[in-house]
């Protein structure tokens, strides 16, 4: 059987080889750099805008207990309802009771990747429960039977064509090749859906401890569409989206948008505190809230890698990302691709089947530059290929490295060694050795001097 | 306290005795102040409208300033009729309600006959809001004070009737005119709208209305 | 100044022109330059594979080296970060700390140590060459070198350096994980290599040398005249040239 680590071998040597669609994501990201670029100059200072924006996160994470308590009874105060899960299982449970409870025939979702990392449309489907994404990309991918490309880009891979093709496959609609058609397309399908749907599933971009209020960041509306018509709203938010004070949105929504999609501010910021108040004209008359662990407290207890906690989901590592970009969403197997996924996946699934992620890094540190919460993305990944020495042992990296250091430690037997390669390197070029072999299946060497720099050093001094 | 709770806050409290050190930071001050760092606002009236006026326009929404009720009147009427605007909901409000019973027989008021289907088939959503940002151009509205969820999102096109004393210079103050407004009882919604809805999912080509408004207009009165 | 040069091992054995080059200009520049013969590798490909115990021995060993040293130049961004940001890290809580951080204050990459320590940008070269650079990434983010290279090359008499929107992006080297992961390494250097070779210019420089065994490997292979030059060849050049 194939395990993680082959099946990302095996998919990431697809993709890459895969030029047209490496071609097609660089000029996808395009406009999201221009956009960016323009709208970060805008701050008067955007370092420590960063500043600011991790210190926000880094308080409410290493006062969790306490922020959390402090926002859970000021949301049940507000009027809605929270819920505890330890993990996805529970998390399942919680949100099928709450949906059967609500005899619903059928639900409405916006976009949320937490319900991706609980697998909760699968476990709504077995259950006999109809359930629809509403964000396009979402749509889009549900409609693939497809998990999302980018975590918040979910469909970026598919050309116009392609979805034009599905939209007449699914939907009956006439093929066209203008984007603004196949998003009217979507509209108009899922118009209705909105005003029947029983329940509304949703995400939470914030939770903010002082008011009591889950904050969503999105484009298109459909979020708002999905809080206000279904007569039942469920939101499902990890834990560690808890922030102190509404205050610390001033500084977190902007830096949302700018950082993720190259927006001042996203189209619709929204603020919910409980159901339909009285004297409200609608909204739902049920307000719950899932908060989801998941190993999230297994993160929060390395205080190495704590500040991955902090990350706010804008998707801007990936964007950044040349290992992203020329592999593409799909070929990592995660819920959340690109350099935070490589950081993250391995405490929520395990470091012995995830940690090649890590490895699959030259850690040039873009990501770690483009964070907004100043995560220390690629010195994690570092450190995740440390921790994972310890518990997948690796025979033959061992002893490479072991003879290696044997080999550095005696400057006598290292120059030794590097003239028997050069005089031999005409022979051991056509060899299948590991590492020369794999280089020279697609790079040349410089030709392969004389001397090393040591003997004409020392050539140069006897002169 | 549920079980998954008490287990929960129980792994949070085990994880956080060994603490970790702040972040890295770039400035000095332990303590900063991000709205120091975000985009200038200007220092006068005249400068915070043109900054307001500047973002609409990047944001793709339309901006009409206009100098009393008589002229927002006269400006929806006109609207109504280039773009025949047949079916408009609104909500009762000092702002709103007259200009909304000026365009007679095609106006609706939403606290008085509320029904999803009946929104559903607005052609426009004609509601008041609680602030604007000129900083980011964006639109604070709430389920209190401005139509409840719907009326601001399911319609295809959005209208705001607000005062210019209304625009704030930036979010900073919006969030504290909140707190002072609202203070401990929040509205069950509050949104911040930032030009029409959106989306750039296929190909990250701009494509506006994705789900709401595919227009929003801002009516400023002086 | 009392310059001990730091040589990367890879630099040693395959390009040592580089090295040669790097005492070259550092002496036209009044330098008095040695270069201690038992040193070999800094590490860096023990560290960057997870095996920190065995890089701790490599790190410990070039402590020694350069315990007399006044200062340590090396002409490798990477390897200088691995002198200078790392083994303070990786000696961190050991009785070797001290001596880490010792090192890392007087360890400086080429082209910074003459722009920031010796305060020269023009070390009186003349090259009528078009040129584009690569900054390397633990140059550029872990060390934070951005201008102190340009500085150096806008100096140069004759030469016009021609920016490119790729010049941050990485080349796809990463030490091992260039053969570890090699189709996702060449698809990196493909994009990176292939924007640079558009600009038309006669050479690709960088401060580090390890991307430009990347870079140059991926240019030779696929047959394109654009040539990799370590800066410090670049400026060796000129100094001839002058």
């Amino acid at each position: 059987m194939l395990n993680s680590k082959s099946i990302f071998i095996k998919e990431s040597t697809l993709t890459s080889a895969d030029g047209d669609q490496r071609q097609f994501i660089r000029t996808a990201l395009g406009g999201y750099y221009k956009n960016r670029d323009i709208y970060q100059a805008r701050y008067r200072n955007w370092e420590l805008a960063r500043d600011a924006a991790s210190l926000a996160k880094w308080s409410a994470v290493n006062n969790l207990a306490e922020v959390l308590e402090k926002f859970v009874a000021k949301f049940e105060s507000n009027g809605g309802k929270v819920h505890w899960a330890r993990d996805a299982a529970e998390a399942r449970k919680i949100i099928l009771d709450l949906v059967a409870k609500a005899n619903a025939t059928a639900v409405i979702k916006s976009k949320c990747m937490t319900t991706e990392e609980i697998h909760l449309n699968d476990a709504l489907e077995k259950a006999g429960f109809g359930v629809v994404e509403s964000d396009l990309g979402e749509f889009i991918q549900q409609l693939r039977g497809e998990a999302p490309y980018h975590f918040v880009f979910p469909c970026m891979h598919l050309k116009r064509e392609a979805i034009s093709e599905l939209f007449t496959k699914h939907l009956g609609t006439a093929p066209t090749d203008s984007p603004e058609e196949l998003t009217m397309i979507a509209r108009k399908h899922l118009r209705k859906l909105y005003i029947t749907a029983d329940v509304g599933i949703t995400g939470a971009n914030f939770l903010v401890a002082d008011t009591g209020q889950i904050s969503i960041t999105e484009n298109e509306g459909n979020a708002r569409l999905t809080a206000a018509m279904p007569r039942v709203h469920i939101a499902l938010s990890g834990i560690e989206k808890v922030i102190n004070t509404i205050d610390d949105l001033t500084v977190l929504l902007p830096m949302l948008a700018t950082a993720g999609a190259g927006q001042p501010m996203t189209c619709y910021n929204t603020l919910y505190a409980g159901p339909k108040k009285p004297g409200e004209l609608d909204g739902p008359e049920e307000f719950h809230l899932v908060l989801l662990d998941n190993a999230r407290t297994q993160i929060l207890a390395d205080p190495e890698q704590r500040d991955s906690l902090h990350c706010i989901r804008c998707g801007a590592c990936l964007n950044v990302c040349p290992i992203f970009k020329n592999i593409g969403g799909h070929a990592y197997g995660t819920t959340y691709q690109g350099p935070i996924g490589s950081v993250i996946t391995p405490h929520l699934r395990g470091l012995k089947d995830w940690n090649h992620l890590s490895g699959a890094s030259s850690l040039c540190g873009a990501c770690t530059d483009a964070c907004p919460v100043r995560i220390d993305l690629h010195h994690h990944l570092l450190q995740n290929r440390r921790n994972a020495v310890k518990v997948v042992p690796n025979l033959f990296d061992r002893v490479f490295h072991g003879t290696f250091n044997f080999v550095i430690q005696r400057p006598a037997l290292f120059s030794l060694g590097g003239k028997v390669f050069r005089k031999t390197f005409g022979l051991l070029k056509h060899l299948p050795l590991p590492y020369l072999g794999t280089w020279l299946k697609s790079r040349d060497l410089p030709a392969i001097p004389p001397k090393s720099f040591r003997e004409a050093w020392k050539d140069s001094k006897n002169v | 306290m549920s079980e998954a709770r008490k287990e929960i806050m129980g792994r949070i409290r085990e994880a956080l005795k060994t603490p970790s050190p702040k972040p890295h930071l770039k400035g000095e001050s332990s303590k900063v102040a991000g709205k120091a760092w975000l985009p200038e606002v200007g220092d006068t009236d005249a400068e915070t409208m043109a900054l307001l006026s500047d973002n609409l326009a990047k944001l793709k929404a339309s901006f009409h300033p206009v100098e009393n009720l008589d002229q927002a009147i006269a400006l929806v009427k006109d609207l109504a009729q280039k773009k025949n605007w047949k079916n408009i909901a609104y909500h009762k409000n000092e702002l709103v309600t007259p200009v909304a019973l000026a365009i007679a027989g095609n106006a609706w008021a939403v606290d008085e006959a509320f029904s999803k289907d009946k929104l559903e088939a607005a052609d426009v959503g004609l509601t008041s809001c609680v602030s604007i940002v000129a900083q980011f151009g964006a639109i604070l509205v709430s389920s209190e004070t401005s139509g409840g969820r719907g009326l601001s999102i399911l319609p295809p096109v959005h209208v705001v009737i607000a005062k210019a004393d209304q625009v704030v210079p930036d979010l900073a103050a919006c969030f504290a005119q909140i707190n002072v407004q609202f203070g401990g009882k929040m509205p069950s919604m509050l949104s911040f709208i930032t030009g029409p809805s959106r989306t750039g999912d296929i190909e990250r080509i701009l494509v506006l209305g994705a789900h709401g408004p595919k227009e929003l207009y801002l009516i400023l009165v002086r | 100044m009392r310059v001990s040069l730091f040589i990367p091992c890879f630099i040693d054995q395959l390009t040592p022109q580089v090295g040669l080059a790097t005492a070259k200009v550092l002496k036209k520049l009044g330098q008095e330059v040695e270069f201690n013969s038992s040193q070999t590798c800094c590490g860096q490909p023990s560290y960057n594979s997870g095996q920190w115990e065995i890089a701790k021995e490599g790190a410990i060993r070039s402590l020694e080296v350069f315990k007399d040293a006044e200062v340590v130049v090396g002409p490798s961004g990477s390897c200088v970060a691995m002198m200078k940001k790392f083994y303070p890290e990786l000696l961190h809580g050991t009785k070797y700390e001290a001596e880490a951080k010792r090192l890392s204050q007087r360890t400086f990459e080429f082209s910074d140590f003459i722009v920031s320590q010796l305060k020269i940008t023009d070390v009186g070269a003349t090259l009528h060459k078009k040129v584009t650079y690569h900054d390397g990434c633990h140059a550029l983010r872990e060390l934070r070198l951005k201008e102190e290279p340009r500085k150096l090359l806008r100096a140069v008499k004759g030469l016009e350096l021609i920016e490119t929107e790729e010049a941050e992006s990485c080349c796809g080297f990463g030490g091992l994980f260039a053969v570890k992961f090699p189709m996702i390494s060449t698809a990196m250097v493909e994009v990176k290599a292939g924007a640079l070779a558009r600009t038309g210019a006669d050479y690709i420089v960088s401060s580090d040398p390890s991307c430009l065994l990347q870079i140059g490997g991926w240019l030779s292979r696929e047959g394109k005249v654009i040539r990799p030059l370590h800066i410090a060849e670049l400026l060796a050049m000129g100094i001839d040239h002058a």
